[in-house]
């Protein structure tokens, strides 16, 4: 074994530099008001979502699954009348290791009583222009970003089409098994890295993503009467950053959600897990309308020290933790 | 012969992709937030030098690729192949003109080379990154003019020609950087 394993492999500048991010994070919630939460980190349930894999553990002799967010805890608070909250701390996901992934990341989440997606974007748009000095933010539909890279309109477009487009833009291995994999693909490998001008830094921020896409996120009609999701995402340097929600409170739509969710890793040989049934006791007891949005802190730290592998902003990640 | 998933690929794994050998080049895991995984890959075909650029889902696995990299001595070319030598077991293989390619401009006799086998026989061979080799022609040296920096092609005795200083001559030898072609120094061959 090597005799450097010990070290860091984030140089030092940039651990003290995300020092003063975490602190200017937690300034700019201060200033509004909004409360920083802790919630577990070790859980009895876990996520549902198709294609985010729990971390398991053992405590007291019953499985347990770390956080692959704060989301289930913090809404559990929104409902119970805590107000408007936050969460920075870790959150993990088993297998996710690479160039911009790290199975145990920094993630900033949090949430807005009484908003709506629209009003929440604009204040990431803000956090994220102040933390890394970009002063041009826009924003597009899902819809014209993929008519603007591609020419194809990813709701109405049939699979068919889809798969003609990846094969005209992409070499992959496979055959693509449906359209959200076409989409994924595209967005992914095509237009995220392709986002930004060459000009000037920019943040973008992308709104109305497929039905299909929802995840926990209100589906809505949108101005041509396409069923969208109100979900958003920002992006800065040809990097996914956050990711936001108009948030579902419809409990029996979410246990209907959860359960799809359970018949999808059921059928494609994935864990089946116990999903979160207390956050569906929350809604049906009354979740407050309100915006949540779950940001990736280590990529922000990324894009604030010029960093092009996240190794370069985590002091110990999993190869050396 | 084994499969690797695509979590074990990495720089330098060599595996069977379209039915040709390929070497890793690069791995990257690309995963959209509430997307599914994917991997994308860069891989040389061993066979043809180019590099492929390929997506595939995370977690799909490739054959591996039976193909070794041997330290040869290179011996001689007889017109038709390249004879090159194990040190140790004194076995010899015959690489033919495809499988050298451009190293041949670079091959002298008794220097080491790489050579990859694939199902044991040579299917290219990469030079040591410095060889020594001599001017066999080259326009005569410009006296004085060593100030000015300036460069003229000389011919060396494998054939490859790169750009040496004005002040050098024929029946000299010198040291070149075979990645790039590029001249680094006067060399005293001992």
């Amino acid at each position: 074994m090597s005799e450097t394993l010990w070290r860091p492999t984030a140089p030092l500048d940039n651990l003290r530099r995300r020092a003063t991010l975490l602190a200017d994070i937690r300034r700019f919630f201060s200033e509004r008001q909004v409360l920083e939460m802790e919630v577990p980190i070790l859980s009895r349930c876990a996520t549902s979502d198709p294609h985010i894999d729990s971390i398991t553990a053992d405590c007291s002799g019953a499985p347990a699954f770390l956080a692959t967010s704060p989301e289930f805890g913090l809404k559990r608070l929104v409902a119970a009348g805590i107000g408007d909250c936050y969460y920075l701390g870790k959150a993990f996901r088993n297998g996710e290791a690479g160039g911009r992934h790290n199975p145990e990341f920094t993630m900033l989440e949090w949430y807005r009583v009484g908003w709506d997606d629209h009003r929440l974007m604009i204040e990431v748009g803000e956090l994220l222009s102040w933390l890394l000095q970009i002063s041009r933010v826009r924003s597009y539909s899902y819809r014209a970003l993929f008519l603007q890279h591609l020419d194809v309109d990813p709701h109405r477009a049939s699979f068919e089409e889809l798969k003609a487009v990846v094969a005209r833009v992409l070499e992959i291995s496979f055959e693509p098994a449906g359209r959200d994999e076409c989409l994924d693909l595209l967005m992914s490998h095509h237009i995220e890295p392709n986002m930004d001008g060459a000009d000037e830094p920019v943040i973008t921020l992308v709104y109305d993503f497929p039905a299909s896409q929802a995840a926990l996120a209100r589906v809505e009609e949108d101005e041509l009467g396409v069923p969208v999701a109100r979900r958003f995402e920002a992006y800065a340097g040809g990097m996914e950053l956050a990711n936001g929600y108009w948030e579902l409170t419809d409990a029996q739509e979410q246990q209907r959600r959860f359960e799809a969710d359970q018949r999808y890793r059921e059928q494609n040989g994935k864990p089946v897990r116990p999903f979160e049934a207390r956050l569906v006791q929350a809604l049906a007891a009354g979740m407050p309308g309100c915006a949540g949005v779950a940001l990736g802190v280590d990529r922000l730290l990324m894009l604030a020290c010029g960093a092009a592998r996240i190794d370069e902003v985590i002091a110990f990640p999993i190869e050396r933790a | 012969m084994g499969t690797y998933s695509t979590n074990e690929f990495k720089g330098g794994l060599k595996v069977m992709l379209d039915g040709d050998p390929c070497s890793i080049v690069d791995n990257e895991f690309v995963k959209p937030g509430k997307g599914q995984a994917f991997n994308r890959v860069k891989l040389r075909n061993l066979k043809t030098g180019r590099v492929w650029e390929r997506t595939f889902r995370s977690g799909e696995s490739l054959e591996s690729a039976d193909v070794m990299d041997r330290d040869m001595e290179y011996l001689y070319n007889d017109g038709e192949f390249f004879h090159f030598m194990e040190p140790e077991t004194f076995e010899q293989h015959q690489a033919d003109a495809k499988a050298v390619g451009d190293s041949a401009k670079w091959l002298k006799e008794q220097d080491i080379c790489v050579v990859t086998l694939y199902n044991g026989a040579p299917l290219a061979v990469t030079p040591p990154n410095h060889v020594i080799l001599e001017i066999t022609d080259t326009d005569p040296g410009l006296r004085g003019d060593t100030a000015q920096g300036g460069t003229k092609p000389a011919t060396l005795s494998t054939g490859a020609v790169v750009k040496v200083p004005l002040f050098l001559e024929i029946g000299e030898s010198i040291k070149v950087d075979t990645r790039n072609g590029e001249y680094l120094g006067r060399a005293k061959e001992d």
